[in-house]
């Protein structure tokens, strides 16, 4: 069988890195073919270079045995390639199909010829089983429509060779499969899709072959059919690991905070992003909130830890009342917060790694004496810290945190957090765009603060994480609490019922 | 070039000196070529007065000093308030209102005794500059108005209250300017006008260099050894997460305003008070110290100290134009020069990422491209 495009040993460097190191990928004509890695193993630097977007150091592409050269998107785009970005490009005021034909418009005496492209739009959404409304406007439809309209997008512009970045991070189960069904169905019209993904699942669900990267080298190609999910996940990370975690039983302590009807508007639209939510964490439990992203997650978080001011309702910690504290109060007075948007909220990018692991208790008087800042208390602190959470980077505690990687990025935050001993520990997606190493890590944390009678409430978009690290489920959709669930009598279809707002359950 | 040199070149520390160097060395260049333009027979002549004039006797070089104390205290105000984040174009109005609060006590407030005269100008100054920098400030943090706008009506504000409060109460109405100071309001020579003369010509300057580089240093102190310095820096490079900290942005924004104002009102309050002979002219004119500061705290990069040279540095090229004229240059020109050497100095943080770029390239590419962490794609992030 041919190959329809063929990137032959790619290296890319960077100040510091090589992205790729002499990668071969090559996709067969009508294959789904998964490109699976941990995060920083350079999917996103080939696909970027497959998509003209960074110029390879050596090697070439090749497609249907040619060389080909590729110096920006619209080269890619000549050469039938097509990319759905895990953050979709589109406007988010134009019609589905004013986004569709944007940059292709088909023009008569330089006006727009609507007729012919909404036919041909129609016609492909048909055959290929992506119901869109033409007419309707990107903001008001749904995440998974979005993504419909990116595809339609690259059928539009007759691409044959489609790139899919991490699909699935944005959509619920019940999408997902859809997804699945569309690639398949896509796949059999003659297209060739290549996946970039780290979900194993979706991995043995639909591909047919699949590359793994690790740390920029390119691993091996293998038949998806022929491997279990164990070994792809040992050729990923190349080792063992074990995600299932280890957790003893606990019989949870006293409620040690409630949210009691709390409601928050949003500035804009006057709606309620937040719709009387009320909740508790007991000592010495994990209490998950489960959703798709944007049902309300992060205003309810914004609001239990002062960013943002509730309209209505109490929040008690310890049976204090602190609605009305302020963000100090709340973080003195027991509550640790590992933000969502780790470098918009968690650091101080520009600041080095020890003033960032001061960055909530530089005040305290072990750090400044008189408004005076003790320098040599912090660094001693800072490198304490750096040594029992193994936090690693290039010069120790005075490194710049821009340097650093993600993932040590996050320790830094959950050092920080963890070692004020906060009675609560609001932990959003603490592994979002992690690796499996660091995943581990943050779960053996996370259980451990639990263990020691810490109240964690965890905010997650993950099923698997919500499965298996959580003690009580709250699924959350459109702003309101849908359900309480437990981990261990629920099953993950179910889960994705409540969070596609398809089933409601009783309010806890 | 070998390895160790070009690590020692590509180092945050002589990075920005060189930088600055070069800003500095590209401006004269380009106001050479002026000169040759304007008037070739005499550029080489006109040029060697702006860069060695400063230098040319003792009086020049207390001139220097003179020139450099308020625009140190302008770029001061404007490089503290920028750690914070914020960009104080209304320098040049506190600067004024400054000067004026500190001239109406030199002149009406003559019950205080010898020192504690000029002792109160100043602290009034400071005050009055202080008040002019809480108002934007204060839009700032609690109704989020741009401060470089509300800066600027301020300014304008500042000037022409100003030229209403000197025509009403300390008028000169023959010179059409403000009063002089009572001698006691004078801010003391400490003997520096016997050191910088040329001949029986003394120069004017007076403490208020000293007065400007304990500023530089105080300002210095705050930003890198306390809590509201790391409040501050935190807020200037990233407030939301000054704000997840807890940190109170409000208050630290309205207190780096006023700090600003202040200094900038202290500039003012030096310069007029310098017993220079020179008094508030009522004219439709904002204070040129004000705005000089801004590009004095870029050419200093925002370090207090590195603030202060870029001042007397700045100084320095004034001192040196004024000689030019004995060459038949006229002042205009001489001004264009200055200005060409202080607008390349702002491109002085171009130059320092060319420089470390330039040199770290063979070590370990450093391009400009974003690392793949970073890529636009943002597969990973």
């Amino acid at each position: 069988m041919d190959y329809i495009i063929e990137m032959c040993n790619i290296t890319k460097k960077f100040p510091g890195v090589i992205a790729n190191d002499d990668v071969t990928l090559r996709l067969k004509k009508g294959e789904i073919h998964a490109l699976l890695g941990e995060n920083g193993a350079g999917k996103s630097t080939l696909m970027s270079i497959l998509f003209g977007m960074y110029q390879p150091d050596q090697g070439v592409i090749k497609k249907n045995g040619e060389v080909v050269k590729i110096n920006d998107p619209n080269d890619a785009n000549r050469l039938g390639i097509g990319m759905v970005h895990q953050h979709f490009k589109l406007v988010q005021n134009f019609t589905v199909l004013e986004n569709i034909i944007l940059g292709v418009e088909t023009t008569k005496h330089g006006m727009l010829k609507m007729d012919e492209a909404r036919a041909r739009v129609l016609e492909l959404s048909e055959r290929y089983g992506l119901r869109v409304d033409p007419d309707a406007l990107i903001e008001d439809i749904t995440v998974s429509m979005q993504q419909r309209v990116e595809i339609l997008k690259m059928l539009y512009r007759s691409n044959e060779i489609l790139i899919f970045d991490e699909p699935t991070a944005v959509l619920t189960p019940q999408e997902i499969e859809e997804l699945m069904k569309i690639m398949k169905g896509l796949v059999s019209e003659g297209k060739s899709i290549l996946f970039i993904t780290h979900k194993l699942n979706e991995i043995k669900a639909v591909a047919d072959r699949c590359t793994v990267l690790r740390k920029g080298k390119c691993i091996g190609t293998v038949d998806v059919a022929s491997v279990s999910k164990e070994e792809l996940s040992e050729m990923m990370v190349g080792r063992k690991v074990d995600l299932i975690v280890e957790k003893e039983n606990k019989e949870p302590g006293k409620v040690i905070f409630e949210v009691e009807n709390l409601t928050v508007k949003d500035r804009a639209t006057g709606k309620n992003v937040v719709n009387n939510v009320s909740l508790n964490v007991r000592a010495g439990e994990i209490v998950c909130i489960a959703g798709v992203d944007g049902n309300g997650q992060s205003e309810l978080v914004y609001a239990l830890t002062g960013l943002i001011t509730p309209d209505d309702g109490k929040i008690r910690l310890n049976g204090n009342d602190i609605t009305k504290a302020s963000i100090r109060q709340r973080n003195i007075g027991g509550i640790g917060h590992i933000p969502e948007d780790r470098q918009r909220y968690g650091l101080v990018l520009d600041y080095n790694l020890a003033y960032n692991l001061v960055l909530q208790s530089y005040f305290t008087p072990r750090f400044q004496k008189h408004g005076f800042l003790k320098y040599s208390e912090i660094y001693k602190y800072a490198d304490e810290l750096i040594d029992k959470f193994d936090i690693r980077s290039g010069q120790g505690a005075r490194t710049i945190t821009r340097s650093m990687s993600g993932g040590n990025q996050q320790k830094a935050i959950i050092a920080r957090e963890i070692d004020r001993d906060p009675d609560l520990l609001i932990a959003v997606q603490p592994t979002r765009g992690l690796d499996v190493g660091a995943i581990e890590y943050i779960y053996k944390k996370l259980i451990a603060e639990r263990n020691k009678g810490r109240g964690i409430l965890l905010v997650s978009l993950e099923l698997d994480e919500v499965m298996n690290v959580s003690d009580r489920i709250l699924v959350i959709y459109e702003g309101e609490i849908v359900a309480e669930l437990d981990p261990k009598t629920t099953t993950v279809q179910e889960l994705g019922l409540y969070m596609a707002g398809s089933k409601r359950g009783i309010v806890a | 070039m070998n390895i160790s040199i070009k690590r020692f070149l590509s180092s945050e520390g002589v990075a920005n000196f060189a930088s600055s160097l070069m800003a500095i060395i590209i401006g004269l260049l380009v106001g050479l070529l002026i000169l040759l333009v304007s008037n070739p027979r005499q550029a080489l002549n006109g040029f060697g007065a702006i860069l060695f004039g400063g230098f040319t006797d003792m009086k020049n070089l207390g001139q220097v000093f003179y020139f450099a104390t308020p625009i140190i205290l302008t770029g001061l105000s404007v490089g503290f308030a920028n750690k914070a984040g914020q960009f104080n174009i209304g320098a040049s109005g506190q600067f004024i209102v400054g000067a004026f609060a500190a001239v109406y006590v030199g002149v009406k407030w003559t019950f205080l005794p010898g020192a504690l005269h000029w002792g109160v100008a100043l602290i009034m100054a400071m005050l009055a500059g202080a008040l002019w920098g809480l108002i934007p400030g204060i839009l700032k943090a609690f109704y989020n108005v741009n401060v470089v706008i509300s800066c600027i009506m301020m300014n304008y504000i500042g000037m022409y209250l100003v030229n209403v409060l000197v025509t009403n109460t300390v008028f000169d109405s023959l010179k059409n300017q403000s009063q002089r100071v009572a001698s006691t309001a004078v801010i003391p020579k400490m003997g520096l006008d016997n050191i910088f003369r040329a001949g029986n010509s003394p120069s004017s300057v007076n403490a208020g260099i000293f007065i400007a580089i304990i500023a530089g240093i105080i300002i210095y102190i705050i930003v890198e050894k306390t809590q509201f310095g790391f409040e501050l820096k935190a807020c200037g490079l990233n407030p939301d997460a000054s704000k997840y900290a807890g940190i109170n942005s409000h208050r630290t924004i309205i207190i780096s305003m006023m700090i600003a104002g202040a200094l900038s009102g202290l500039g003012g309050a030096l310069l007029y008070l310098a017993g220079s002979g020179k008094s508030i002219e009522v004219l439709d004119v904002l204070a040129p110290e004000g705005f000089n500061g801004i590009p004095v705290a870029l050419l200093g990069q925002g370090n207090p100290i590195g603030i202060i040279f870029a001042g007397i540095f700045v100084a320095y090229l004034t001192v040196g134009g004024f000689n030019m004229q004995l060459f038949n240059f006229v002042p205009q020109v001489t001004e264009i020069i200055i200005a060409v050497i202080i607008y390349f100095s702002a491109f002085a943080l171009l130059f320092k990422d060319f420089i470390r770029s330039h040199y770290a390239k063979d070590e370990d590419k450093l391009t400009k491209t974003r690392p793949v962490s970073q890529g636009s794609l943002g597969g990973d992030k």
